[in-house]
């Protein structure tokens, strides 16, 4: 159907230069701070640390032989994993529900909608010193509530079994209502015409989410989805604030440990080596997405 | 561009119930910051109708940090980027959607690449780059390998490229140059998905922390998020109060700007088509 | 590329350049030196710093300080390594004792027995408590003693007790647990449990998040062992009597049950101290303003307890001089240094901050024996400095202290015995410092 084609009208020559007139500020850019580094960063991870007058050398697998012995990469490495199995799913069914019943007839409609979305704009950085005193043993606000009911007082953030999931508990709170409004968006524009047929089927209300809305919301799914992997992986500003990585690295993250090597350390070689895992991560979970992708949406 | 008629589905009662549970959690934080801020730090693990109000801790909170410079710094990076990024997603948008050139395919999937592989994990290498550049420790530096963003240049083209063809045609056949069509006829037909960018680009560079927190050593340059954290993590510990005072301070053009637009937020995300 | 970039920054930054321009009002024939510090402490540091510059200034025609507040320690040392590796360093920074390792690797300041002319500057660097010169002091390789560093915001870990919470145990309020032994002792009776076993208010926290390894100094000095040699290329953490240190650490919460379990974090401590929620608390001089400020109750200031002996490691920040300067800026520099350490200021400093006068005359002079006259709890910290060692620092220190701070942690949370522990950390020390060997 593309029948007038606007090269008919204007040279071929021109519309090649023109194309890549346009595209190349932006091109530039994006080749600069992104592909440029990532071939940088995976360069650099062979060559040791330049100190002082000494200059980086050449030491093949040296960076990767260290980061399989080094016990603290593991560890952050299953964090991560623990903490997006955990993070991804919780947001996406939290941030359904709240579309969904924001989506209905409910009393303070106006108000769920500002609660569950405020957190979104709000900073990270900003918010975490907040939930510090949430977790705070004795007179923080979690032990409180907790002590109306008979509960002692714990030490969420120092033991080693509680101080990751309340990391995840964080992160989910400030996602959930970011997600919330794309999903909010997308049920919107589904065919009231739907639910009518669907109620004059006497089809349960169960029956027809489970067969019409969420197969109908899956493009929002998968947008979603992109969106919280990548904030898995990227967002990193509460461990800084709440935990620095402790109890002994229990909520150490990749990003986390990347920063705390490259920036704290000044080990920018070995800094460069965790780097390319997590691209690899990044890259694999890209192309598992894009081939899921490519079936639903289509790119032209 | 109004969608159809809705006629909303009623909630049950225990539901509701669930929901506003769920609404209060979500609310506590934010009602607990504001608790602590206009409450003497004595207060800020009691509760009681009794504690007395101050406004002290905002107070304290101005005068320790040079918040007015932090602030001029956040708006001034969060001009930068927007600008510069719409312009620049436009345009490749635009070349993208309707122009056809060699290499449009491979450069596309290249520009997507971006999606996945965001700055924010590249910041050792990016360090490097400014380092060499020399412009570590400014506000360009900050913006810099945000300002050609996948996520824009993805959502415009989605945008043009539903564009009918034929107003494209009309405005062509008047001689106008592809600039002046993206101009007169593209720009204004995507405004929806402009603001709805727009709102995401300001509030995730608002609150954009760990490449500012690397890039950037003086107050001349830090954005308020920097600022914030240097603030709050002295050795003297953590006085909830002040750093209250702080948040709210720090948040509040965005907190009102969205409580003041909140429906509009939404229509625009709606009418941008960005689900 | 480069120069497409470099224009598109010039352009898009050229506002935000001048905004941040520094004004440079010095006349050509003037010795302008610039001047890096950190603020660690809350109140208004960045001004009384100018103050400082300003008065210097006054009394020394010719010499301009351009002084530039850069955040915390570890902004400062980023933006001053950054500066010096750009070519630009500062002349003069103020960056934490145990960097100077850091420094010394990356060949980026020059010791300050270079720059001492004449016996009065000789006699001024050797006029410093010994114990904060531990930190600012390494031997060379062919075992040449040198200065790196001049003690000027410096802390130490002290002990804070809630008399009130003393007297109600039916302890005697105005004596602070002396020993370890008495520390358990007290202990138990300070810990206040409910009918059902919850308790209300525990005897002692000492914070474990940030840096445990310093306030484990506390505890390993007083048991006479050191953390590390003098050359910074050794550590011991697997010495028997660090490891016994350990174990009274952990016992403290599992064995007397006198100290919640798990890591404690280091920011909320002062609270949990203002909200009664433990009766010691173990931290730096630097928050005895706050605590003054906030408890609401009468509080006393202790060394920390002995064991074996008595001791506590020093903290804070020193005065370094970067390289690259001309002979006649040097000259200048420390003359600004002599200024800034001179009693006067070095009393006025730590009155105004909480820090720790860094000389002992500075405690002579009248302001500070007003100021200790009127709140003796101040001159604690300085009697402690007779008993204080180095905080840790060695090279490739962040690291060497990771592998401490991740030992302390694990076995605070159970994951490993004391022991254990500090074999691994000390393992993981020995193979970071071997390039240093």
């Amino acid at each position: 159907m593309r029948g007038s084609k606007t090269t008919l009208r204007t040279p071929r020559l021109f519309t090649h230069i023109y194309g890549w007139l346009m595209l190349l500020p932006a091109a530039v850019l994006l080749v600069a701070f992104t592909h440029y580094p990532a071939t940088a960063t995976f360069i650099d991870s062979f060559f040791s640390t330049p100190r002082g007058r000494r200059g980086a050398a050449f030491v093949g697998l040296d960076n990767y032989q260290a980061m399989v012995e080094d016990p603290v990469f593991w560890r952050a490495l299953e964090n991560n994993f623990v903490y997006a199995a955990s993070v991804i799913p919780l947001t996406i069914a939290l941030s359904l529900l709240m579309a969904l019943a924001i989506n209905g007839r409910i009393a303070g409609r106006s108000f769920l909608r500002l609660s569950f979305f405020t957190p979104t704009v709000l900073p990270m950085i900003a918010v975490a010193n907040i939930w510090l005193f949430f977790y705070s043993p004795g007179y923080g606000l979690l032990d409180q509530a907790l002590g109306l009911f008979g509960f002692s007082s714990t030490n969420w953030l120092g033991n080693q079994h509680t101080a990751l999931a309340c990391l995840i508990a964080v992160a989910v709170w400030k996602d959930a209502g970011f997600f919330m409004i794309f999903y909010l968006a997308a049920l919107q524009q589904l065919s009231p015409q739907l639910a009518e047929a669907a109620a004059i089927e006497g089809a349960g209300r169960w029956y027809f989410f489970r067969r019409i809305t969420f197969p109908l919301l899956m493009p929002t799914t998968l947008f979603v989805l992109v969106n919280a992997i990548i904030n898995s992986f990227r967002l990193i500003d509460h461990i800084v604030v709440m935990t620095q990585g402790g109890p002994d690295n229990t909520t150490a993250l990749l990003l986390f440990y990347i920063y705390e090597v490259g920036f704290k350390f000044w080990d920018t070689a070995y800094a460069a080596t965790l780097t390319v895992v997590l691209l690899l991560l990044l890259a694999a979970l890209a192309l598992g997405q894009f081939l899921f992708f490519d079936r639903r949406i289509h790119y032209q | 561009m109004s969608g159809p008629q809705r006629t909303r589905t009623a909630i049950p009662a225990l539901e509701t119930a669930g929901a506003w549970l769920l609404a209060l959690v979500w609310i506590l934080p934010i009602a607990y910051g504001l608790w602590a801020a206009i409450h003497p730090s004595a207060y800020s693990a009691h509760f009681g109708l009794n504690a007395p109000l101050t406004v002290e801790n905002f107070v304290k909170a101005w005068n320790a940090a040079p918040f007015a410079r932090y602030f001029l710094n956040t708006f001034l990076l969060v001009t930068m980027i927007l600008v510069v990024q719409l312009v620049l997603c436009t345009l490749a948008a635009f070349a993208f959607a309707r122009l056809s050139f060699v290499g449009r395919e491979i450069a596309f999937i290249l520009v997507l690449l971006q999606l996945m592989i965001m700055p924010d994990v590249l910041i050792v290498a990016n360090y490097r780059t400014m380092t060499a550049l020399g412009i570590v420790d400014t506000i360009p530096a900050i913006g810099l390998p945000y300002m050609a963003s996948a996520f824009g240049i993805f959502l415009l083209r989605q945008t043009f490229k539903s564009v009918p063809r034929e107003l494209d045609e009309a405005a062509r056949v008047e001689g106008a140059s592809p600039l002046t069509v993206l101009l007169k006829v593209y720009v204004p037909l995507a405004k929806p998905v402009y603001i709805a960018y727009g709102l995401v680009s300001v509030s995730y560079h608002w609150n954009n922390f760990l490449w500012p927190l690397i890039v950037t050593n003086s107050v001349s340059t830090r954005p308020l998020t920097v600022g914030l954290q240097i603030f709050a993590s002295s050795d003297q510990g953590i006085d909830w109060s002040v750093i209250s005072a702080a948040t709210l301070m720090t948040s509040a053009p965005l907190l009102i700007a969205f409580l003041l637009f909140q429906r509009q937020f939404v229509q625009s995300f709606m009418r941008a088509g960005i689900r | 590329m480069r120069h497409v970039l470099k224009r598109l920054v010039t352009m898009a930054g050229a506002v935000a350049i001048t905004l941040g321009a520094v004004n440079s009002a010095a006349t050509a024939a003037d010795i302008e030196l610039s001047f890096y510090y950190p603020v660690a402490v809350g109140g208004p540091i960045t001004k009384i710093i100018d103050g400082y510059a300003t008065a210097f200034e006054a009394e020394n025609p010719g010499i301009k300080i351009n002084a530039v507040y850069a955040g915390t320690y570890q902004d400062t040392l980023v933006k001053a390594l950054t500066a010096f590796k750009s070519g630009a360093p500062p002349d003069i920074a103020v960056l934490l004792s145990t960097d100077m390792y850091t420094l010394i690797d990356e060949d980026a300041i020059m010791p300050f027995d270079d720059v001492l002319k004449n016996d009065s500057d000789k006699r001024w660097a050797k006029s410093f408590f010994p114990a904060f010169m531990e930190n600012s002091q390494t031997g060379s390789k062919t075992g040449e003693q040198k200065t790196w560093g001049i003690p000027f915001q410096r802390s130490t870990v002290v002990m804070f007790w809630n008399k009130d919470a003393f007297k109600a145990a039916g302890l005697d309020p105005d004596k602070a647990p002396a020993t370890w032994d008495e520390l358990v002792a007290d202990g138990g009776k300070l810990t206040a449990r409910d009918t059902a076993g919850a308790v209300g208010q525990w005897a002692i926290e000492i914070p474990s998040t940030g840096f445990p390894y310093w306030l484990f100094q506390g505890l390993t000095t007083a048991n006479a062992v050191r953390l590390m040699n003098a050359a910074g290329t050794e550590t011991y953490f697997d010495n028997p009597a660090v490891i016994q240190a350990l174990q009274f650490w952990v016992d403290l919460s599992r064995k007397y049950k006198i100290q919640p379990e798990g890591t404690i974090e280091w920011g909320t401590t002062p609270k949990d101290f203002f909200e009664r929620k433990t009766a010691i608390i173990w931290t730096s001089t630097g928050n005895l303003t706050n605590v003054r400020n906030n408890a609401g109750f009468a509080f006393g200031v202790a060394m920390l307890p002995a064991h074996q002996g008595r001791g506590s490691a020093t903290g804070g920040g020193n005065f370094y001089l970067f390289k690259k300067m001309t002979a006649e800026r040097r000259d200048a520099a420390l003359k600004f240094v002599k200024w800034m350490t001179s009693p006067e200021r070095a009393a006025d400093w730590g009155i105004a901050t909480g820090y720790v006068a860094v000389r002992p005359d500075a405690w002579d002079t009248p302001a500070m024996k007003k100021y200790v006259a009127e709140f003796p709890a101040a001159a604690v910290a300085r009697d402690q400095l007779d008993h204080a060692v180095a905080e840790l620092s060695t090279h490739d220190n962040q690291r060497v202290t990771k592998a401490l701070n991740d030992g302390i942690q694990a076995a605070l949370t159970g994951t490993k015995t004391p022991e254990q522990a500090m074999k691994d950390a000390q393992v993981e020390a020995v193979r970071i410092l071997r390039a240093y060997q």
